[in-house]
């Protein structure tokens, strides 16, 4: 086939529907929505939420997983388009681990020592492990299957934000269950569920979203 | 990249074309492919590699371009847009090279004479791609290229509505791009 003919070809294919930015939107707030469910279904809210939310280890779980979904949310759009470099919403992705490490520093200072190990096991250590990856799941495959109409440049690198923006949701979702609120924990297993979601977009970036 | 005013003109085009505007966006492919072509050949020439291969990349890079225009921000320059789907593009017909090398040559003489006996025209990858799609895909493919037909004639020449050849035309070229990507990796 001549190279105009595939022109002609092409240029008889209507454009798409969406563009690719409210795609992604929308499989966004779809995947918030399944992962609330998901966390409606098994989990829920605890019950002494409104005496939590006056503590201030309470809020600044949300402090740390809501820029941690935002960042990776942007970072991963941005990658998903090419000749885009991941921009501004590096650093409010950046900025999670220096909020985290300030917060277990001030953690240790306020905390006398022979509390810490029993801070940082919690209650809720391997419930953190399973459920985080659980809610995770869903968000996850949706970013996954908008971004195949993307174009990564690098598969793998935007898989694996999307996989943090998945955790970073779930993650939110769990702190509203979850009755360990020191940062020494959510340093541990919050970060360890995160981080597991980002090797699994990883592998699922390399996997589907080549082009 | 290119020429700022070239670059503007392009995007002109790209935004009338995701608007719906066909002739705008067939313009868009014309008017971009001579600069593909001579990215590709120059990097084909850089790289050794034989400048046969240069159509079969301009016209995944086209492909590409296609199936991909969604992800173009069009608040965003089109140039940088454009080059890092050649880039991709080289790359795979890079990695494709790579394992060719790999062939023992007397299965490429082989092909080589095959090729010359087919009237001496440059088989394109493009070709053999088509010739594995759907019976009814490859049909329609060739009927609106080769033959010029628009999209009404060729539904009614295979008794199908417009709607189920503009589907077929898109899976087709779906994959088309699907296969040319698998021969890379």
């Amino acid at each position: 086939m001549r190279t105009e003919d595939l022109i002609d070809r092409l240029a008889l294919d209507p454009p798409p529907r969406f563009g690719f930015g409210t795609a992604f939107m929308t499989a966004t707030l779809l995947g918030i929505l399944v992962a609330g469910g998901v966390f409606l279904a098994v989990i829920g809210i605890r019950p002494d939420i409104g005496r939590a939310a006056e503590s201030a280890r309470f809020l600044f779980k949300f402090v740390a997983t809501v820029p941690l979904a935002l960042g990776a949310l942007g970072v991963a759009l941005r990658l998903s388009r090419p000749g885009m470099a991941a921009g501004g919403w590096r650093l409010v992705l950046g900025a999670v681990p220096v909020l985290l490490a300030a917060a277990v520093a001030l953690e240790l200072y306020q905390v006398p020592a022979n509390l810490w190990q029993s801070r940082l096991v919690g209650a809720n250590a391997g419930f953190c492990l399973i459920l985080i990856p659980l809610m995770a799941i869903g968000p996850l495959a949706l970013l996954i299957a908008v971004m195949r109409r993307g174009a990564p440049e690098r598969p793998a690198l935007a898989g694996g934000f999307a996989g943090l923006a998945a955790g970073g949701i779930a993650a939110t979702f769990y702190a509203m269950h979850c009755p360990d609120d020191s940062p020494l924990f959510v340093a541990a297993w919050y970060s360890a569920a995160i981080l597991l979601m980002g090797v699994a977009g990883c592998l699922a970036g390399r996997r589907f979203l080549r082009w | 990249m290119w020429d700022q005013g070239l670059e503007q003109e392009w995007a002109d085009l790209m935004r009338m074309a995701l608007a719906g505007d066909s002739a705008a966006y067939r313009r868009f492919l014309l008017c971009i492919t001579p600069h593909l072509r001579a990215m590709a050949r120059s990097r084909c020439r850089t790289l050794g590699a034989p400048d046969s291969e240069t159509e079969d990349i301009v016209q995944e890079v086209l492909l590409a371009i296609h199936l991909k225009r969604g992800s173009w921000d069009s608040s965003r320059p089109i140039g940088p847009w454009i080059g890092a789907i050649v880039r991709n593009k080289i790359i795979d017909a890079l990695r494709r090279r790579g394992r060719r090398t790999n062939v023992p040559i007397e299965d490429v003489m082989d092909t080589l004479a095959a090729e010359e006996q087919a009237g001496g025209l440059a088989q394109l990858d493009i070709d053999s791609h088509l010739a594995t799609l759907k019976r009814r895909q490859q049909d329609i493919v060739r009927s609106i290229s080769i033959d010029g037909d628009s999209i009404r004639e060729t539904a009614d020449r295979f008794k199908m509505t417009e709607g189920a050849v503009r589907v077929a035309l898109h899976r087709a070229l779906k994959s088309l791009a699907q296969l040319c990507r698998i021969q890379s990796t």
